[in-house]
């Protein structure tokens, strides 16, 4: 029995909308009086992209939401969707110093959604690209948050970039992978659009790897970057995976961004494996797409699960259930090539840290869908054939030059999951745009940086309060009283 | 509980709060409820030749979403006749005659000064204060500041009013002029029983920047209107304490400017007034505020020992001083509750930009981080040998008592400019060296 739609279209897009309302105007400016504006602000040097948060925040107080959203734009050209999708309880808000005075934090993620909508609902173009070009091209393999912040950056610094993705859409996870109800794909291809208008070039439905292949890019290309992010979902390996009705999350998620969320099929009673953040949003998903169960099975406890708290919060908001410590052991069949239940086993923590199943404790969770979100593989056996000398370190992520982005392999870069082993996709912003600045400076020996701070010892060379962990101004004085 | 009952210049009141004459104090109806919420006098809305007013009236100064920091008008005295007012004014003070209802007069000549101030007495009024501060539209016809600019014209005035006041005469103060005590020395000479300061501020305060007009707009355009609010009590409990301690002015001081809780009230008293008059508050908030401020104020005077109002009246004036009087080795510092400290750095910037370069940003070391603050992150710490102790800091600092001045024993004797100076010429002083 195949899966099929569960709600109509109205309920289904009630359900899936945008959970947090955008502010009013008036929301937006008494939110941002309460801003204290720091000096080298904590929340600045929490955001991977070190917006000026406080810098922003000002000017929405003072009625200048267009040039609020073109700060945010100028340090993270996807501001618009990590005002959506970024955990801002570990970021940003979670460092803003009012918490230390045991007040709310500023609500930066929604301030920043405030400033760029405000651009985006108007049409507004921040910035354009120079019009004297550097005559240097970068090609992109994949056009995901990553490549994204690279291909920006590199227009913005007068470079060709041309992105290549193998789907028809671009924006990799940022467009495919995100539950709906932290941001529909419309915002991540409207990004992808303004970044277009800087000159970026994209090349849809095209997979690097065959034709072209990455050897055909270095040599047509004067850089190569890699925003190739993660592989498939990880498999279980257990008995029924074969199953009509048993998907990966990031597949399940992706079917309602790909057509109408009324369309997608899902499961009248849903079991997600795993408790990541994707886990959490697939399980969600599937409970606001109308499954009449949807539980979590993770081996672990509430303490281990790497989703946020917040994350788990809204689930259970959702009326979402969670067997803690059961792993599945096999998918059982309803004999017409679909799924009857899930047989589980009961587990507890093992010495040494691990956890073990129980003895004699098996039990069945009934079930029509299975989703896996047991995270996503790394691409070693795939990068090592397309580009032969690529190192990779143990955990098979992409060797680096922290400073430059730069791989192993010269000219060619890499950035985002990839690098990473899977962040946020405001991590994967900056990995672009260091790259495309490692990228102008070998191809113009500029350096560029964030903006900088001065203090009374003089700039020196270093951004601070730009995402930097040390505010320049701690080695600035000491060369100061050195005497240099 | 302390004793708020009021005894100025022979008006009584039970509290020292009175609703100041304005918008508030239009009407019996207003001057009814003013009481009910406990109020203990009211001042009427300046009577006179009734006037036509415009439309708007009232503009704000906002400050980080704060409404009506400051406030101005250009609205002017009432626009009722003389005949209603005074009926009204009867009405109030024979329902209430334990409060005091005080009129408020502005004319032209010396027949209608006297005419007025009998017909006051007789409605009941329990004193009359001269309006000689109407920075608007008054002015403009002879009247309001163009009055209390000019001493000699005031004290003219003052004194055409005392030959036929049989009740107290207090004068209202405009701080439209350079020395606000030549005027309160006027209003002495003239035989006045009481001053009352401040009248509103000349001000503009915001332009439309659509219309590129000021507002209050008024079908195009604007004019200046009087400023108050609390943003004006700094330069009140200036002039009232210039006031207070003239040795020629020797009046009761009504204050008024600003006040809008019990501390802003306590302050006024312990710089020399000894009854206070609420407007913009009143106006922003209405007449329940009295509460608080008679309960805090009571409260205050208990907590001090204090047993009536009259204790705390000019408590703090003698301590303002002139400025060569001040010990020049008096010393303190800013010192940092670290336990406290939530990472702003508001104070470096503060220091670093707008003040001495006093502070440094340095590795938190066995400090700790403080409450909430990233482990690594920088913070800040006092250089205490170029610290001059200018407060900054603890201004800016958006923490309660996070960092406090903390006195530093010099060793030296008191120093006065005035004793220095006088040293210097006498040649027993070396001159203390220029700041590097």
């Amino acid at each position: 029995m195949s899966l099929e739609p569960q709600l109509d279209p109205l309920t289904a897009a009630a359900n899936m909308a945008e959970m947090e309302p955008p502010y009013t105007q008036q929301q937006a400016r008494v939110e941002a009086s309460r801003c204290l504006n720091c000096f080298d602000a904590p929340c600045i040097t929490a955001c991977p992209t070190g917006i000026d948060i406080p810098g922003f925040i000002k000017k929405i107080e003072h009625a200048k939401d267009e040039a609020a959203g073109r700060t945010i734009l100028e340090a993270n050209i996807l501001g618009a969707s990590c005002a959506r999708v970024c955990p801002t309880d570990v970021l940003c808000e979670g460092a803003c110093v009012l918490n230390a005075r045991d007040e709310k934090p500023i609500e930066i993620g929604r301030l920043q959604r405030h400033a760029t909508d405000f651009l985006y609902d108007r049409g507004i173009r921040p910035f354009s690209a120079p019009t004297e070009k550097s005559g240097k091209r970068v090609a992109l393999v994949g056009s995901g948050p990553a490549s994204l912040g690279c291909a920006a950056e590199l227009a913005l610094l007068g470079h060709e970039a041309v992105v290549f993705e193998k789907s028809e859409q671009p924006g990799g996870l940022n467009t495919y992978g995100i539950a709906y109800y932290k941001m529909p794909p419309a915002i991540s291809l409207q990004e992808v659009d303004l970044i277009r208008s800087l000159g970026v070039e994209f090349r849809c439905g095209v997979e690097v790897g065959n034709d072209p292949t990455l050897a055909q890019l270095r040599e047509e290309f004067d850089a190569v970057f890699l925003g190739v992010g993660l592989g498939q979902t990880r498999a279980l390996g257990i008995p029924g995976e074969e199953l009509e009705g048993v998907v990966d999350a990031l597949s399940f998620i992706q079917s309602f961004h790909a057509g109408p969320l009324h369309e997608t099929p899902v499961g009248r009673q849903v079991v997600v494996l795993g408790c990541g953040n994707t886990a959490i949003d697939a399980v969600t998903q599937a409970k606001r797409l109308g499954a009449e169960s949807a539980t979590i099975v993770y081996r672990r406890t509430p303490r281990e699960m790497s989703a946020y708290y917040f994350e788990y919060e809204l689930a259970m908001g959702d009326g979402c259930d969670f067997a803690f410590e059961a792993t599945p052991v096999e998918i059982l069949g309803d004999g017409k090539g679909g799924i009857r239940a899930l047989r589980c086993r009961r587990t507890r923590p093992a010495e040494g840290g691990g956890v073990e199943t129980v003895p004699d404790s098996d039990f069945e969770l009934p079930c029509d869908m299975v989703i896996e979100a047991l995270g996503q593989e790394k691409q070693q056996e795939w990068l090592a054939s397309v580009l032969p000398g690529l190192e990779l370190d143990r955990a098979g992520r992409v060797i680096i030059d922290p400073a430059s982005g730069q791989t192993t392999l010269a000219g060619v870069y890499c950035g985002g999951d990839a690098v990473n082993g899977g962040k946020e996709v405001v991590n994967a912003v900056a990995d672009g745009r260091k790259a495309a600045r490692g990228m102008h400076s070998a191809f113009t020996g500029e350096q560029v940086s964030g903006p900088v701070q001065a203090s009374r010892h003089g700039v020196a060379g270093e951004p601070s309060g730009s995402g930097y962990w040390e505010p320049v101004r701690v080695p600035e004085r000491a060369r100061a009283k050195a005497g240099l | 509980m302390a004793d708020l009952s009021t005894h100025f210049a022979g008006i009584e009141s039970p509290n020292p709060f009175w609703v100041a004459s304005g918008p508030p104090s239009n009407t019996a109806y207003q001057c009814h409820r003013a009481f009910e919420a406990g109020w203990g006098g009211v001042v009427w809305k300046t009577i006179g030749d009734p006037i036509v007013n415009v439309s708007s009236r009232y503009s704000a100064h906002n400050v980080n979403g704060q409404r009506m920091v400051g406030f101005n008008n250009i609205e002017l005295i009432s626009d009722r006749s003389p005949e209603t007012n005074l009926r009204e004014i009867k009405e109030c003070a024979d329902r209430w005659p334990e409060h005091a209802v005080i009129a408020s007069l502005m004319t032209d000549t010396r027949e209608n000064w006297h005419d007025l101030v009998k017909r006051s007495a007789d409605a009941g009024a329990k004193g009359i204060e001269l309006n000689f501060g109407c920075p608007h539209g008054m002015c403009e016809r002879g009247m309001g500041s163009a009055v209390g600019q000019n001493p000699d014209v005031a004290e003219t005035l003052v004194s055409w009013v005392m030959e036929a006041a049989e009740i107290p005469v207090i004068v209202k103060l405009t701080p439209n002029i350079t020395d606000v005590t030549a005027a309160a020395r006027a209003a002495r000479r003239g035989g006045a029983d009481a001053i009352s300061l401040i009248n509103t501020i000349n001000s503009i305060t915001q332009v439309d920047l659509d219309r590129l007009v000021p507002e209050p707009y008024v079908g195009g355009q604007s004019a200046h209107g009087g400023y108050c609010g609390p943003a004006v009590k700094p330069i009140a409990l200036n002039m009232v304490q210039s006031c207070a301690a003239d040795e020629d002015v020797r009046l009761p001081i009504s204050g008024i400017g600003g006040i809008g809780t019990w501390r802003d009230a306590a302050e006024f008293l312990a710089l020399g007034a000894s009854s206070l008059q609420v407007c913009t508050a009143i106006m922003h908030y209405g007449f329940r505020i009295v509460e608080e401020m008679k309960e805090g104020l009571s409260d205050y005077l208990d907590s001090k020992g204090m047993a009536t109002v009259g204790e705390l009246v000019g408590k703090a004036a003698p301590t303002v001083n002139s400025w060569e009087n001040l010990d020049l080795h008096y010393k303190r510092i800013a010192a940092i509750d670290y336990d406290k400290c939530i990472g702003c750095n508001l104070c470096y910037i503060a220091c670093e930009d707008g003040a001495h370069q006093a502070i440094d940003l340095v590795a938190p070391g066995d400090r700790g981080n403080g409450p909430g603050r990233i482990e690594g992150k920088p913070i800040p710490e006092i250089v205490e040998e170029e610290c001059v102790g200018c407060n900054l800091c603890s201004l800016v600092c958006p923490v309660d008592d996070c960092i406090t001045m903390v006195d530093v024993e010099t060793g030296k004797e008191e120093l006065t400019w005035k004793q220095y100076g006088e040293l210097l010429e006498q040649g027993k002083i070396d001159p203390i060296p220029a700041h590097p």
